[in-house]
This record gives structure tokens, sequence and C-alpha cells, in this order.
């Protein structure tokens, strides 16, 4: 079969670029390993036993970034509304009550105002706020959309400008694990998007989580006549004796195409090509984690906690790194997704705890550790609510645990990594010629990041055949 | 097609691309950017759509030349005759 463009992966990237193409007359195909699009961001059902039906749950999307108003312009939902020809309406976005970065002792709280994390720093740092404001300045005035960048350190130029350590600790914690592939660090250009898409915009959930998304997507994939196909691995991607790509291999039929976009990661794009230059391998990166979801019979009452996500770190400095002992129960990430301005206040409440894991440990486990470890996992996480809500005495009627041998499994990112190499590719470009990297791996950050990942890379090298305008 | 005509169909198109935004008070030798929230991506959108409907090419190069409804209509007037 001959295509316009191929593209690997039905993650939001994938789905997003294939819009693209195929909203402008390309003839597209998605493949997609898995049965059900999503990629890192998809969603799962459990049957309830207790009360009959299905629970449904999310897997990644705690919250959606960059959230605006409806009619807000100029910003990259509202960017990637016009592309995908998109109503804000359809989003059903409800936006979060507000979170915090809790530390020992202090605490520091965001919104979608970022009045308030500006009053929060003053009042928490007084020494520090006319620094705070210049690292403010510096954020607004960077491009970030450079597809030139190369790699700057955050830390470094955070140093350069914030005094305090532990305001500075207290900054990266959301940034770095909502988004960074580098351990204790990330790229500024990521840190500026992260910074942004946080602490300027902040988080909304649509309703009815994940599954909204990706059913407008899929939806508007249909209307404008993109082709998809499920559980459909590539195993290869077909070069020509120049070495540019020209096709691929699924499910042992040959398709071909002048264009490739692969959403699967850098260095799992580059397993399936032989023709990569051994020295410009990319390389994974170390970050994987675990993550606990419980339900409880009610909701957290707004009064015990009122905060939508709690970015918790036992310790004055941050940790962001493969956890030394299989999981890292000094920092975590914990969400109440019940706690978005919603109306309903009756049923089931659910909790979701991330930890930083360690993949090789994980792997190394035989069955019945595995299990008794995720059971570890699980307490752990339990304690943690306790902590955080002292006061609430609900029931768990359920939990579940996934590792990152449960990500590796069903997104098959090497080493179950969630942000990707630590690699990029902002142009997309790789040395296989008419091969480009989608989604995570070019460097676009969460969900809103992968659609406008796709949404780029599919304007520059399938519609206008890559240069930029 | 008449001048208004070809103005029309850049309006058609930049009301479709950019749903949110008032078309009935352009200016019509005022800049686009200038008047509504459009960016690179947005005069992209115009150009893949004067290809889809119209099916008329603008390379690269001719971008600039989109930049005000004056400057599209002497622009595409003698493609679209």
């Amino acid at each position: 079969m001959n295509y316009d463009c191929i593209v690997i992966g039905a993650g939001m990237s994938g789905l997003a670029a294939g819009i693209r193409l195929a909203m402008f007359d390309k003839k597209v195909v998605i493949l997609e390993k898995h049965s059900i699009p999503g990629g890192l961001n998809s969603y799962y059902q459990r049957k309830n036993f207790e009360a009959g039906g299905v629970r449904q749950f999310d897997v990644g999307l705690h919250a959606l970034t960059n959230f605006i108003k409806k009619g807000e312009k100029g910003k990259p939902f509202s960017k990637l509304l016009k592309q995908l020809r998109l109503s804000y309406d359809d989003f059903k976005l409800h936006p979060q009550t507000y979170s915090k970065i809790q530390f020992p002792g202090l605490s520091l709280k965001f919104s979608n105002d970022f009045e308030l994390l500006e009053s929060e720093v003053r009042s928490n740092f007084p020494k520090e706020i006319e620094n705070f404001i210049r690292l403010v300045e510096t954020v607004k005035n960077f491009n970030e959309l450079d597809l030139t960048l190369g790699y700057r350190s955050s830390r470094e130029t955070l140093n350069q400008i914030i005094k305090d350590e532990l305001l500075t600790e207290m900054l990266l914690c959301p940034l770095l694990i909502y988004g960074s592939a580098w351990e204790d660090d990330m790229d500024f250009a990521q840190f500026v998007i992260m910074f942004k898409s946080l602490y300027f915009e902040g988080f909304g959930r649509p309703e009815g989580g994940v599954r909204t998304i990706i059913s407008l997507l899929m939806k508007k994939f249909e209307e404008v006549g993109g082709q998809i196909r499920f559980r459909t691995p590539v195993s290869e991607i077909k070069t020509n004796q120049k070495g540019v790509a020209i096709g691929v291999v699924a499910n042992n039929e040959e398709l071909l195409a002048p264009v490739i976009l692969s959403s699967i990661g850098y260095p799992e794009t580059v397993r399936l090509t032989n023709k990569f230059p051994s020295d410009k391998v990319p390389r994974t990166g170390a970050m994987t984690f675990l993550e606990s979801i419980f339900v409880y019979d009610k909701k957290i009452p707004l009064t015990q906690n009122d905060s939508t996500i709690v970015f918790y770190n036992n310790s004055p400095k941050y940790s962001y790194r493969p956890a030394v002992n299989y999981f890292d129960s000094s920092s975590a990430v914990v969400c109440f997704p019940d706690n978005y301005e919603t109306h309903h206040t009756a049923g089931e409440g659910t909790v979701r705890v991330t930890y930083m894991a360690n993949y090789d440990q994980w792997k190394n486990l035989s069955r019945e550790e595995y299990d008794m470890k995720k059971e570890t996992v699980g307490n752990s996480a339990i304690d943690l609510v306790k902590k955080l809500v002292p006061e609430f005495h609900g029931k768990l009627l359920f939990k579940d645990i996934f590792s990152p041998l449960t990500i590796e499994k069903y997104t098959w990112h090497m080493n179950g990594t969630v942000y990707g190499s630590v690699d990029k590719t902002r142009d997309g470009r790789t040395p296989v010629p008419n091969l480009f990297i989608i989604g995570t791996d070019q460097g676009f950050l969460g969900i809103v990041g992968s659609i406008l990942s796709g949404i780029s890379m599919a304007n520059l090298h399938g519609l206008m055949n890559g240069s930029e305008a | 097609m008449t001048a208004s005509q070809v103005r029309q169909i850049v309006i058609d198109i930049i009301a479709d691309i950019a749903p949110d935004e008032d078309v009935t008070t352009l200016v019509d030798n005022k800049s686009l950017r200038e008047q509504l929230d459009l960016d690179s991506m947005d005069f992209l959108d115009i150009v893949m759509e004067l290809r889809k409907r119209h099916k008329v090419e603008v390379p690269q190069e001719d971008y600039p030349k989109l930049a005000s409804l004056e400057s599209c209509v002497a622009y595409l007037s003698p493609k679209l005759a």
C-alpha cells in the first residue's frame, strides 16, 4: 500500500499529526500496536464487584496543563484548538481548585491565576521576590518554541537568578516530575514550557477524563478521512540504498510513504531501522514511575483537603532521580481528581499517588517478589494519603498499582520511561532522511505539548516539506 | 472572478480557521496580523485552504504577499481568474 504519510503510534501526537495531514487531503495511516488509542495517556476499566458495572480509570493524565478560559488567545491550547478545528466547549474543561508544593514546614500554592503563586513567594520568600519576578520575566521573554535550541541546564540558569536554594527546589519540583527526562535537572527550554503551562496557565480536567480528549481526536481524524489500524505493530522501518526512509513493515505487510512520523520514542524508533549510525543512537532516559490508584467509598470532603494536586517532598532538597530502593517514598505527586471545580459531590472518591521508581530493580524481581513489592508501594502510598488528609476515614474499595514494567508493557517505551529519551530532536529530524520524531522525544511536554508536537511536525515535514515559513 | 469575490474567499477561509475572530470589521489595507490573532501556523492554514478549496499554490517565498486583505486580493486575483 502507498500513502503520503505513515504515522507510527496513536497517542496524542500521532492522532494530532494524522488530523493535520488528512485535513489537507494527504493519504495518511496511523499504525498502533495496542488495541486502543492514547499511548502514554490512555485508559482502562475494572469490574466493580460490589456494586456491579465497571470503574473507569485514566492512565497518565493527572491534569491537562495549559489551562485557558474560553476565548483566550495566543496560548498553546488556543493554537491547538485552531489547528485541529476543535471547539473549546468540546473539552468540557473544569479548572483545578489550586495545587500545592509541600516541603517540610512550608508550602507554596499555585492555581490558574498566577498571582497566587507570586503572593505565596512574596510571603514565604520575601527576600527573593524581586529575583522571582526577574525569573518570571526571563521565562516570558524566552522563545521555547525555537526549534534550533540546544541543551541548557535549568538549575544553572536558576542559580544565577534565585539565591535561596529552597525556592529553586520548590519551583523545580512540579516541573521536573511533570516532564523531565533528565535526572535532577531539565533543559531550560523545557523548563520554560513547563513553567508557562503549569504556573502561568495551570491545570484543568476534561469531564470524563482522558477519554474525552482521545475520542475528540479520534472523531476528528475519522471526519477528515484518516485511516487507523490497531494491533498493528511496526517491525521495521524500511530504507532505500541511499539510507532514506521509504516505508514500514507492519503485520508482515509493506506500507510505503515518503514521510514517516514516529511517536513511539526516539530510541524505540531507532531500533526499527538498521540504517541508523551507531554513534548517534539516542540514550534511553532513566526516569520511570510507579502509580497507585485508590478508590474510596466517598469523596474526600473539600473541608479536609481542597487542593487538586499535592507535590510532596519530605526534605529541603528535591531529589529527582531513579529510586535507590525500588521506589522513593520521600517524595510523591498526590492527585485528587475529584477536586476540580465540578458539581458532583456524592459517589466514590479517587486518589492517585505517583512515586519515582527504579526500572532495573523492578525488572529483576520474581513474580512473587514483584507482587509483594507492589503491596509495599501501595501501603506506603496509603500512609501518605493518611498523612496528607488525616481527618479522612473513607473505606478503601479498590486499589491498583502500576510499575515501570506495566508502563513498558502497555506503551512499549524502553525501560518504562514516561518522558522519553534524554536526547531530544527539536526539529523532529533524525539521521535517517524522511523519518521524523514527534511526541515526547521531539521535546514538547504534557498532553497539550504532545498534541502541538504532532501538529507542528506534521506542518513542517508533511505539509511544508521541511522548511519553516 | 471579481476583486470582491476574491476578498470573500480569503475572509471565508479566515473565518473557518479562526472561528472566534470577527472578520466583518477588517480594514483592507491594514495587516491581518495587526487586526487578528493569527500566527505563522494560521498563515500556513490560509495557504493550505487556498490549495484545497481553489487549487491555488502559494509558494513559501510569496507568504508575505498575504499580509493584508488588499495584498491578498492583488496577489490571488490573477491566480483565481
